[in-house]
């Protein structure tokens, strides 16, 4: 009872008449930080200082089982020297590139079919399945799935004539058939997004633009396009970070291989710190692209305009 | 333009002239190869893992199961003896998904339990109370939802490691106890916009300020409060990387690890296809149990989230 009185009290007193330690020793104070602890030991516990202790150990030589040894920078010079670095790289980069334009492209396309002939609850239900599934266990599916021998794609490959694919046995085609993969667990999500951010576009402009005579597709990429961008965004960013973050898929089907096809940068990290024992090096890995994601969203927030809306 | 105006505001636009019926043909037929490419791969896997091992290869092609049966199903399970398994294409080690189904149930429960009240508590006083460092604070949060896993996960391994709790389930909840900044701030964002009336008038009738909170503000915030619960609870059992770095023993193993190790074996020389997809359909089955129930909820919730 009395800490409301107090809330109310302080609300009611000028601002610069409230001194530093009535401040800090308040019963509201008091509450708010009995509310705040539980999650606070958990962020700085699992949050803050693993973000430190990284960051220092992108500066050490250690093999988790001897005492770390201070090198300075010299991780991330090994880091700039190594070709494989570089080309781990290039594979998440091809990755992102092959999943990101044509998941939007066929998750825009599918919204705008579903907002034209069907609002069906059922229907936005069904493709949302994938998502909800451990990307695991849509690996496995696929994997056996596009088995080279006893594959059902391929089976159905040779029924209409064409003949045998490898897919993940093969460097070509391995990133593309993950590319695959991904894109069919999560278009309909994106969908889903998409078809929502359809519902917020005002018929009435539509009904304008038709009387002004505009065709269907001057309608789509005049007025449904730019009027999408606030979802756009939404959708670009966190696709665009998750993609650069694959891990499960890599790990059931192809563990990096055919040779390095698919040796994404996260992959590159988990070998080092758990295969080879290097925690220093693969820390440093990890903050290299945690900077590239840093500055890849920045771009993208500028680009797209992030925080307006074409609807205000 | 008289005449044809009053036309446009009576009736939909759409009705003004027939639209030409190949236009809307095209629009279902590319819904209903979306609907096909969906579900075949959830009946390939229902088929295969129906199917016996050995006229799985002697027949790829149909696509009924092919020499019906359940005992990918029993074996996984651990309900047939080690000949029987062999017999059917398993490795004959003791693979055990009750035991994998139990962990992942027990670890995820505990995080959305957890995390959800953990997190609501903390939200509350970002969105309510006033006191020092209250914006610095939830910066630094906001600021967390930014590093992407990877980066934190190798520290805390060391962490859960230094602390002698891998393989245990204390160590693969640990992270995600006690809050995740994303709950945090969804939920933030949704006390944000409930009305201080109420409040305040539970205050004048005496209630402390945990009480405004746990009689009015929660309950208040049920919808939300579920669709976090299911965002979490699919996260967490969907996770692969953290609880195959912590809990790689049997008595801890969940789901996602388990089948993940599964795979790798090939005891007659080829993975234990019909296996693999009965443990798959096991691992799918609580999801898409809860999906059923909640379905809809779940479709218009994650239209919300978008929007935050």
């Amino acid at each position: 009872m009395s800490a409301s009185q107090t809330a109310v009290r302080s609300q009611e007193r000028p601002q610069a008449r409230r001194s530093l330690l009535k401040q800090w020793f308040n019963q509201e104070t008091a509450l708010a930080w009995l509310f705040l602890l539980p999650s606070l030991i958990g962020f700085i516990t699992f949050y803050a200082v693993p973000a430190v202790r990284g960051l220092y150990i992108s500066f050490t030589n250690w093999d988790m089982f001897s005492a770390p040894k201070f090198i300075g920078l010299d991780n991330y010079i090994d880091m700039y020297n190594d070709k494989q670095f570089w080309r781990s790289l290039q594979v998440t980069a091809y990755y992102v590139l092959l999943n990101i334009p044509l998941q939007t492209a066929l998750a825009i396309g599918l919204a705008v079919m579903m907002d034209r002939v069907t609002k069906s609850a059922l229907l936005r239900g069904l493709f949302v399945m994938p998502w909800l599934l451990p990307p695991v266990i849509v690996a496995m599916v696929w994997l056996w799935m596009l088995d080279p021998t006893l594959g059902v794609v391929n089976t159905a490959l040779q029924a209409v004539g064409f003949s045998r694919q490898p897919f993940l046995g093969s460097p070509d085609q391995a990133m593309p058939a993950i590319a695959a993969i991904n894109i069919w667990q999560y278009t309909g999500y994106t969908a889903l997004l998409f078809f929502a951010g359809l519902q917020t576009i005002p018929k009435s402009i539509y009904e304008a633009a038709a009387i002004d005579g505009a065709t269907e597709q001057r309608m789509f990429w005049s007025i449904t396009l730019p009027l999408l961008r606030p979802v756009m965004v939404f959708v670009l960013v966190t696709t665009i970070i998750g993609s650069f973050q694959i891990f499960d898929t890599i790990a059931v089907t192809t563990k990096g291989g055919p040779i390095d096809a698919t040796r994404v940068i996260t992959w590159y990290i988990f070998e080092y710190a758990f295969n080879r024992f290097e925690m220093g090096y693969a820390t440093a890995v990890a903050v290299v692209l945690f900077l590239i994601l840093a500055i890849i969203t920045f771009v993208q927030m500028r680009i797209l305009r992030a925080d307006s809306s074409d609807l205000a | 333009m008289l005449p044809n105006q009053t036309l446009v505001s009576t009736k939909p636009v759409q009705n003004r002239r027939p639209r030409p019926s190949w236009r809307r043909l095209a629009a279902w037929f590319v819904i209903a190869s979306a609907v096909f490419v969906i579900l075949f791969p959830f009946w390939w896997v229902i088929r295969t893992a129906l199917s016996t091992q050995r006229e799985l290869l002697a027949d790829p092609r149909s696509l009924l199961p092919v020499g019906f049966t359940m005992v990918n199903f029993a074996r996984v399970l651990g309900f047939v003896d080690t000949a029987t398994a062999v017999a059917a294409g398993g490795s004959g080690q003791s693979i055990n998904f009750w035991l994998y189904l139990r962990n992942s149930i027990i670890v995820s429960t505990i995080v959305v339990v957890c995390q959800t009240f953990f997190s609501a508590l903390a939200a509350y006083a970002f969105a309510r109370l006033r006191f020092p460092l209250r914006d610095k604070i939830f910066g630094a949060y906001l600021a967390a939802l930014m590093v992407p896993g990877i980066v934190t996960t190798l520290p805390n391994f060391l962490l859960i490691r230094d602390l002698g709790w891998e393989n245990s389930f204390l160590g693969i909840v640990a992270p995600s106890l006690l809050m995740s900044p994303f709950a945090v701030f969804f939920l933030r964002q949704f006390f944000l916009g409930i009305n201080r009336e109420l409040e305040e008038a539970a205050s004048l009738d005496g209630a402390s300020k945990f009480g405004i909170f746990w009689r009015i503000i929660l309950p208040i915030s049920t919808p939300p409060l579920i669709t976090l619960a299911i965002l979490t609870y699919v996260g967490t059992w969907n996770a692969y990387l953290w609880p195959f770095l912590i809990g790689k023993d049997e008595n801890v193993r969940v789901l996602t690890v388990a089948l993940a190790i599964f795979r790798s074996q090939t005891p007659q020389g080829a993975p234990d296809w019909t296996g693999l997809m009965a443990g798959t359909i096991i691992s799918m089955l609580p999801t898409l149990l809860l999906f059923l129930l909640l379905g809809r909820r779940v479709v218009n919730n994650i239209q919300f989230t978008g929007f935050k």
